[in-house]
């Protein structure tokens, strides 16, 4: 433990979590709302923005997050020109951000579409057989049925963000799975106790929430 | 579109006239992104054709991509072969009655289900050298860590999988007189791993997209090769990513169609025991592995 006994290593660690807190935090924000928004495509009547969101899911869904991150960094900002920020750590932060968020969001279109879908049909039909309206129907039987459906699957995306955040690393931003490379380097001697602490601190936040959107999921079923 | 019987009825004029309209108006607005996506590119001059050229040499392909994509599938395959060894090892792990069996089992599984694969990657390629003083090649690191994330994702699928099939398959096995490790090896594993099939090979999807982290410890996989190399050398770095992106597109559509194929056979066959699994594994239904690992 004495690698983490020395200030300077000890800041390290602390913010290289902070911006693995600060990636998964952002990236879940805006995830969520592309996310939402693409789902909205997919289901509605509009075929154009039906293929859209198909295209989006189809396109982030089968590429690598690496080349997706790798892709933000050489092609919008080197080649393409987008700068987010002046300092170099919060335009990483914010391309990294963009990367996260696009490629995460299709799993949340996906989440969210099957959520819908695992309501049957059966309850819209009666809903709009007591002649309930269009958004009657939508906000009082069918979105009731489909959120408490989506809890779990959107608890493992979040889950699977934060630790994705890692992969910002490859584009230079100094979070955990690089200050532990280095740490590694300089501290040949203990490199079983620093991999543990890194990789102790993601457990030990990831699978306490893993459990908690378990029970959460498990207590909002809808029981058929 | 299933989703559509739920949320719309079937449109009438009226409806007809409003999703003709929407669908012009947002097409027009789709083709403006469009345009002004192809805009940016041309002002940076991404369109120019010395950038593309290189991809209708056969140099290109032969001593760039196709070596990477080799070695991208090697990885996904030997990683896959483990995996399932892995899987099902520590599934039965977990069912064991033995506690000092499951319990150790059971930590193992959501020790590394839980910490970015990339961490371990590190930790295998950098610091285990330090601990058997010899390098780890990078295609080892990338196997090695993948096996256990991707193995520790399938025991619990495994597991799932095991639970579901029906109580009296495993009491008729004891009944006619079947040792434990025989009603497991002979009755249940059987059954459930057909069921689980479907997951296994939308799992695979999830191991292919992950070996792109060797570009990472240098292991000479599609990324490295095929983006980061031929880039080097050309100069081509958006064009090689799209065209890297565009093979791995194809490559994973190509599996997730095969593992929605699977799904639909065997709920045409009625595998009653299955479904239940489909559904109990991934509650939002559909085989869509929710777990968007890099």
């Amino acid at each position: 433990m004495h690698v983490f006994a020395d200030p300077t290593n000890f800041d390290a660690y602390l913010s290289s979590f902070f911006w693995i807190l600060k990636l998964t935090g952002a990236s879940a924000v805006l995830a969520l709302v592309l996310g939402v928004l693409l789902a909205a495509m997919r289901v509605s009547p509009v075929p154009v923005l039906r293929g859209f969101g198909a295209a989006w899911v189809n396109t982030f869904r089968n590429t690598p997050l690496t080349l997706v991150i790798f892709f933000c960094f050489f092609g919008l900002y080197s080649t393409l020109g987008l700068s987010l920020a002046d300092d170099l750590d919060l335009n990483n932060f914010w391309l990294g951000v963009i990367g996260l968020s696009a490629y995460t969001a299709a799993f949340v279109c996906e989440a969210l579409r099957s959520g819908v879908n695992t309501v049957p049909a059966g309850q819209a039909e009666a809903a709009r057989a007591i002649g309930l309206t269009f958004a009657q129907t939508l906000r009082i039987v069918v979105l009731p049925q489909a959120t408490r459906s989506v809890v779990a699957p959107l608890g493992s995306i979040l889950i699977a963000l934060c630790k994705n955040a890692t992969i910002v690393g490859t584009i230079g931003l100094m979070e955990s799975s690089n200050v532990m490379k280095d740490l590694i380097n300089s501290n040949g001697d203990a490199v079983i106790p620093i991999f543990l602490v890194f990789a102790g601190t993601f457990a030990a936040f990831l699978i306490p929430t893993g459990y908690f959107f378990g029970w959460l999921a498990n207590r909002l079923a809808v029981k058929r | 579109m299933s989703a559509n019987t739920v949320l719309y009825d079937h449109p009438g004029p009226r409806a007809r006239v409003r999703n003709a309209v929407l669908t012009v108006i947002f097409g027009v607005a789709l083709a403006g992104l469009l345009w002004w996506v192809y805009a940016k590119f041309d002002q940076a001059g991404q369109w120019e054709g010395a950038l593309w050229q290189p991809f209708t040499e056969g140099a290109t392909w032969t001593q760039f991509i196709l070596p990477g994509l080799r070695q991208t599938l090697f990885a996904a395959l030997t990683g896959m072969v483990l995996s399932l060894a892995f899987g099902i090892i520590f599934a039965v792990g977990r069912l064991s009655e033995r506690r000092w069996i499951s319990i150790p089992a059971g930590a193992v599984v959501e020790f590394f289900r839980a910490v970015p694969l990339l961490l371990m990657i590190f930790f295998i390629f950098y610091g285990v050298p330090f601990l058997i003083q010899a390098p780890v090649p990078a295609f080892w690191a990338v196997v090695a860590g993948l096996t256990l994330y991707n193995g520790s994702v399938l025991a619990e699928a495994f597991r799932a999988g095991i639970r579901s099939v029906p109580g009296g398959q495993a009491e008729a096995a004891y009944a006619v007189g079947l040792r434990k490790s025989q009603v497991m090896r002979l009755i249940l594993i059987p059954q459930a791993a057909r069921a689980m099939l479907p997951v296994i090979v939308s799992q695979l999807v999830v191991l292919l997209k992950d070996t792109a982290l060797g570009y990472i410890v240098a292991f000479p996989e599609l990324m490295q090769r095929g983006v980061n190399d031929l880039a080097a050398n050309r100069g081509n770095i958006v064009a090689a990513a799209i065209v890297a992106a565009a093979i791995y597109i194809v490559i994973n559509s190509l599996l997730s169609a095969l593992a929605s194929w699977l799904d639909q056979r065997s709920q045409r066959r009625g595998f009653r025991a299955q479904r239940r699994i489909a559904t109990g594994a991934n509650p939002a239904g559909g085989i869509a592995v929710v777990e968007p690992q890099g």
